[in-house]
């Protein structure tokens, strides 16, 4: 019972730990220049965050190696475009195929101005999720008998097929094509203006944190939960965990499922993020870019994955920017500097971080977990006094 | 006479041509103690492997509790191959997943111990309440699941305390030593509730005195739990002190059964073991 108790103040810990996070991207948000990278790098990690979450509950907890992500995510990234675009602007979007097949649009639909952004936006983000949730199953049927490697292989294809039939000409009514679609709801919607067209309350990072973290703690109250314990059986050792009563193909096919609807909200995200929604965006790299933050991150951990998305967007989108540009100390020019030099030494950094690394930045301990190794180690110093 | 619990019927297993279990026919009864031996790749794992549905036998049928729970007969390619007897004896199929089995209530270990590494010895113990436990996933996730949580986590605790384990609850379960290890998969294998405990070769890789102790623990669980039990065994001090009955397979083919004075005197047994000497045939 004492375990349970450790439980709870470190859930509590970290509740509250995330909370301040939240309230300090609010007040940063509204002090600081809006258009600091810094905002760039939270929104998109936000949303890398939830899909690296989501792909560790299946690669990390459930010891299933797929590569699907980027086919899940454009999967909500479409869904939540095309039930969002608005009405008037779907002539525009859609004018290589004279208008769009679809007629109307959430956030219309629930009465328009701010309650009928934030429910259309909510319903089409989960809608996405659903969506990638039924495919999963779907493709899941013959697939999750695959093992390792094999199922990796079938995913990873799933992902360029569903990439090539979203830009099927013949589908253009409702998914544009090979175009983008835009003009829908983006994180900046959420900005709170008034009369004069003034924002007053900037929301545009907070949003997709919130959103993040919602996910991302049902995740984890799936994984701290009876379920939760099944899907690692599984991924211990499928033999005895089938004969211990879990039944294998229900318990994969539900985290494979869990696992694709949280991506799919992910895409939804980051198609805001993007402020479009264009199939070839989707590519198989992004889904190792997922990959390479899970692992960095952790196999097997949440918070892992949570530190290593901000810490991976980070040094790729903003800390390493200065090694594009070319760059003078007085007469001096400082070699090597130049356009994609960033990428060489963003690489470097991985290699030594793996290196170093070799189970991830927190293998598979969650952030609770440190604090207790921490104040035990601390507790085992003073009793050596 | 006491009631039947598990019940083989002419079960054979064939792999391509080679027949690893062939025509077994046994029984194993309410609160009995039955123990499966035979040398080396006599198919004694093979026939753990049929009851609990990790195989699906070529032929023949198990029953448990009277009912059958796994028949088959040769089909497909194994129509012309098949090289057992009884062709024709059965004509349904019942393939159920091992899961199901564990459901029914018969539960098992393994030879090479297959505990889940990673977790700590109490989550090992609660993973096995999962089956039982009436919840979906979004009651779980969302905690609406409280009582039945509490429940499993009671039930889980008792057992350890129970196994005397309790106070290793929050260890890993790989840096258990070896005896240990054996004695949370039993204590895992008893939180599915079972009715029947398979147990394959429990007392592998034992010294005498862990050997001892295991007798007693066997003996204490199957009166604790009511449980019968029908367990592999090479540890022929074991199996003589704790097993009603005893079947001997070698090369698939039972043998020998009776009880252990029986068989220790029985020469097909001794021969099975010890091998037939070349004058003995003159």
């Amino acid at each position: 019972m004492l375990q349970e108790k450790r439980n709870r103040s470190g859930m509590i810990a970290v509740v509250g730990l995330t909370l301040a996070l939240l309230a300090l991207v609010l007040v940063l948000e509204n002090t600081i220049k809006p258009t600091h990278m810094i905002f760039i790098v939270l929104k998109k990690s936000a949303v890398y965050a939830l899909v690296a979450s989501s792909m560790n509950l299946l690669n990390g907890f459930t010891g299933l190696f797929s590569l699907g992500q980027a086919g899940f995510m454009l999967l909500g990234a479409y869904t939540y475009s095309i039930l969002t675009i608005p009405v008037e602007s779907r002539e525009s979007v859609y004018y290589i195929y004279g208008g769009s097949a679809i007629k109307f649009s959430l956030p219309e639909l629930f009465g328009g101005g701010g309650v009928g952004l934030v429910l259309g936006v909510l319903v089409a983000l989960i809608l996405g999720g659903c969506v990638a949730a039924l495919v999963a199953w779907l493709i899941g049927l013959p697939v999750l008998r695959l093992k390792s490697d094999y199922l990796a292989i079938a995913t990873l294809g799933f992902g360029e097929i569903i990439r090539a039939v979203f830009q099927w000409d013949k589908l253009g009514p409702i998914t544009n094509g090979a175009n983008a679609l835009k003009n829908f709801p983006t994180f900046s919607s959420f900005n709170i203006e008034n009369a004069d067209g003034q924002v007053v309350l900037r929301l545009s990072a907070f949003v997709p944190m919130l959103l993040a973290a919602v996910c991302i703690g049902i995740l984890l109250l799936l994984i701290n939960s009876s379920y939760g314990r099944a899907f690692k059986a599984i991924r211990e050792d499928e033999i005895a965990a089938e004969a211990m009563g879990i039944n294998l193909a229900k318990h994969k096919r539900l985290a494979f499922c869990i696992s694709s609807f949280f991506t799919g909200v992910g895409g939804g995200m980051f198609a805001m993020f993007a402020n479009q929604a264009q199939a070839k965006n989707f590519v198989t790299s992004m889904t190792y870019e997922i990959l390479l933050i899970v692992v960095i991150g952790g196999i097997g951990s949440i918070s892992g994955s949570c530190i290593a998305s901000f810490l991976y967007v980070a040094a790729s989108e903003w800390w390493l920017r200065f090694l594009d540009s070319e760059a003078y100390i007085g007469d001096f020019k400082v070699p090597l500097l130049r356009t994609g030099f960033r990428m060489v030494v963003f690489s470097v950094i991985i290699m030594i971080v793996v290196l170093f690394f070799r189970r991830g930045l927190m293998g598979d301990k969650e952030l609770p977990d440190l604090f207790r190794m921490l104040r035990s180690r601390k507790t085992r110093k003073e009793a050596a006094k | 006479m006491s009631e039947n619990i598990l019940h083989l019927d002419h079960v054979t297993m064939q792999f391509g041509g080679v027949v690893a279990v062939d025509d077994l026919t046994l029984d194993v009864n309410q609160g009995e103690i039955v123990a499966l031996i035979g040398p080396n790749g006599a198919g004694k794992t093979t026939a753990f492997n049929c009851i609990t549905g990790v195989y699906e036998p070529t032929n023949g049928q198990v029953s448990f509790l009277g009912t059958p729970i796994v028949e088959n007969y040769p089909q497909g390619k194994m129509a012309s191959q098949y090289a057992g007897q009884n062709k024709g004896m059965f004509t349904h199929r019942l393939a159920p997943t091992p899961d199901h089995i564990t459901q029914l209530g018969i539960a098992r270990t393994f030879q090479n111990i297959r505990l889940f590494g990673a977790l700590t010895v109490f989550e090992n113990v609660l993973s096995a309440k999962h089956m039982r436990a009436k919840q979906n996933f979004l009651s779980a996730t969302f905690r609406l699941n409280q009582k039945e949580e509490q429940r499993m986590r009671e039930e889980s605790m008792k057992l350890l305390e129970e196994q005397g384990l309790a106070h290793l609850k929050d260890e890993v379960a790989s840096s258990l030593p070896y005896g240990l290890q054996r004695r949370l998969e039993i204590a895992r294998a008893l939180a599915t509730s079972p009715k029947l405990l398979l147990l394959d070769e429990p007392a592998a890789g034992m010294n005498p005195q862990e050997t001892q102790e295991l007798t007693d623990f066997i003996r204490q669980i199957r009166e604790k739990y009511g449980l019968s039990i029908f367990m592999i065994e090479h540890h022929m001090d074991l199996v003589m002190q704790i097993s009603e009955r005893i079947y001997v397979l070698d090369f698939g083919k039972l043998i020998a059964q009776g009880p252990p004075e029986t068989i220790q005197n029985d020469q097909r047994v001794i021969d099975a073991y010890l091998g037939v000497a070349d004058d003995a045939e003159n």
